[in-house]
């Protein structure tokens, strides 16, 4: 069974796309590194290699989580199994 | 597991141990370009440094000019420095701040005698440095000889997945053995700062850390436009999925490991001066301009994971990059010294592609050519702080 993303802690809010030419639609199974478990998700949008996929619905202004630390705001709603990026995301600083 | 780690370096008249044997043409200023170029053109087996400045800077900037000169002629990869400028007196400063190393140096200054005659009596004197140098021999050397630097560039995802941990294990196995290691990159760490300070040796080195990201902040505020978005993260950061500062911050940071802490923060340039241990420097994130920056405080190889394919390479410090982007790998593989996108597969453990790099790091120490050298590219931009006068 291939990995087709992998999530660095626990506690994040996104994964990391690690294959190229994913499906909307397709059931996609994951990889936690910290406490090495395999989770599965339902793709929601064709995420390109090494961009993220939410892990749980993400509110306007909530915070996304990803090596288990703050790494920016949600500025649109975000679905589980949604493209996380530059559209729906942006950095809390500057 | 110690003999695992010895390699085959050049040691200086100072001690220090090179990797490389450079006979280096070194411009003071813009304007000695042409002479030193001319003179590397005549004498083959030496290698001229262009860059663009070193005329009417002052103060911390131009202090900066000076340490980056004579700390690239010093770098234990150069054997012997011929130093070229418009006029003798900067030119003597640089020529006597290598000189502090033992290893031969000249300079030539054009004001007088103009280009021509510049470069006949600097040729003569290159082609006595080079033919010197090329009897020097390698001997054993241990990992307490090597000052490696890193740096990470057009980083993706797959750079805090993959490249930068794999970097990060390296530093874990080597800090112990008294290695002396360096990163950069003061914007870079913006979201991780606090994270960074907690991996200083001392609560003093943290705070000294802080105090120079937060200096560095006030020039990005001071400056900005935008919230840098496509300048910090870069376009190609954005391409490769990376969305915020923050993010790529915590992937940067991957690069020190897990356990190793830095023992002092140094100024652009600067060499270390604590002994052995991992060192952080002040420098910007541009590739180009932290490897010039680390390489002239005397590191010898430099690290680089990259993930949409940063090709940068280093005229005197030898560049070896890693990737973890499997496109990367297949797509740019003429650039792409080690490839650990395997970790994206979980058919490599973080383990075993530490010590993959170390084992190709150690077989460029003696002498295997790195991917940049071979395509040329010898990328040497100087930091420049502020306007010049």
């Amino acid at each position: 069974m291939p990995t087709h993303f992998i999530v660095h802690d626990k506690a994040d809010t996104v994964g990391v796309m690690v294959v190229e030419n994913s499906q909307a639609g397709q059931d996609l199974t994951g990889w936690i590194m910290e406490t090495d478990e395999t989770i599965t998700l339902k793709a929601l949008d064709s995420v390109p290699l090494g961009h993220k996929i939410a892990l749980n619905a993400i509110n306007p202004g909530d915070t996304v989580l990803k090596y288990g630390h703050d790494v920016g705001r949600a500025v649109a709603a975000i679905g589980k199994g949604n493209h996380v990026h530059v559209h729906n995301m942006k950095t809390k600083r500057w | 597991m110690m003999e695992r780690y010895q390699f085959f370096g050049y040691r200086r008249e100072n001690g220090r141990v090179g990797i490389r044997n450079h006979v280096v043409i070194l411009p003071l200023d813009d304007l000695s370009n042409a002479a030193s170029e001319a003179v590397a053109n005549n004498i083959k087996g030496t290698l001229a440094l262009p860059h663009a400045y070193g005329r009417l800077q002052f103060g911390e900037d131009l202090e900066l000019h000076f340490r980056t000169l004579i700390g690239t002629g010093a770098n234990p990869n150069v054997a012997a420095c011929v130093v070229i400028g418009i006029e003798p007196g900067w030119t003597g400063r640089v020529v006597e701040g290598i000189a502090k190393t033992g290893k031969p140096v000249a300079g030539f200054s054009i004001e007088g005698n103009g280009d021509i005659t510049t470069i006949a009596n600097a040729s003569r004197k290159a082609r006595e440095f080079v033919q010197w140098a090329s009897e020097k021999q390698r001997e054993v050397c241990s990992i307490q000889d090597l000052f490696v630097s890193t740096k990470c560039g057009e980083s993706d995802t797959t750079s805090g997945l993959g490249s930068c941990p794999t970097v990060g294990n390296l530093i874990d196995k080597l800090d112990p053995l008294s290695a002396t290691t360096c990163f950069g990159e003061t914007s870079e760490l913006t979201g991780a700062e606090l994270v960074c300070a907690s991996r200083a040796a001392s609560k003093e080195v943290g705070e000294r850390f802080l105090q120079v990201f937060n200096a560095y902040q006030q020039v990005i505020e001071r400056h900005k436009t935008s919230d840098l978005s496509e300048s910090q993260p870069t376009k190609g950061n954005i391409i490769g999925g990376l969305t915020t500062i923050e993010e790529k911050a915590f992937g940067n940071l991957q690069k020190i490991g897990k356990k190793a802490k830095f023992i002092d923060v140094l100024k652009p340039a600067e060499a270390p001066a604590k002994g052995p241990g991992l060192y952080y420097m002040d420098t910007s994130s541009a590739a180009a301009e932290c490897v010039t920056l680390q390489a002239a405080a005397g590191f010898v190889v430099h690290l680089f994971p990259t993930g949409q394919g940063n090709v940068i390479g280093n005229p005197i410090e030898p560049v070896i990059k890693l990737t973890a982007n499997p496109k990367t790998a297949r797509t740019m593989s003429e650039h792409i010294d080690l490839d650990v996108s395997g970790i994206l597969r979980r058919e490599l453990t973080l383990d075993q592609a530490g010590d993959q790099l170390i084992d190709i790091m150690l077989r460029t120490c003696n002498g295997r050519l790195t991917c940049a050298e071979v395509l040329g590219h010898r990328e040497f931009v100087m930091t420049k702080l502020y306007q010049s006068a």
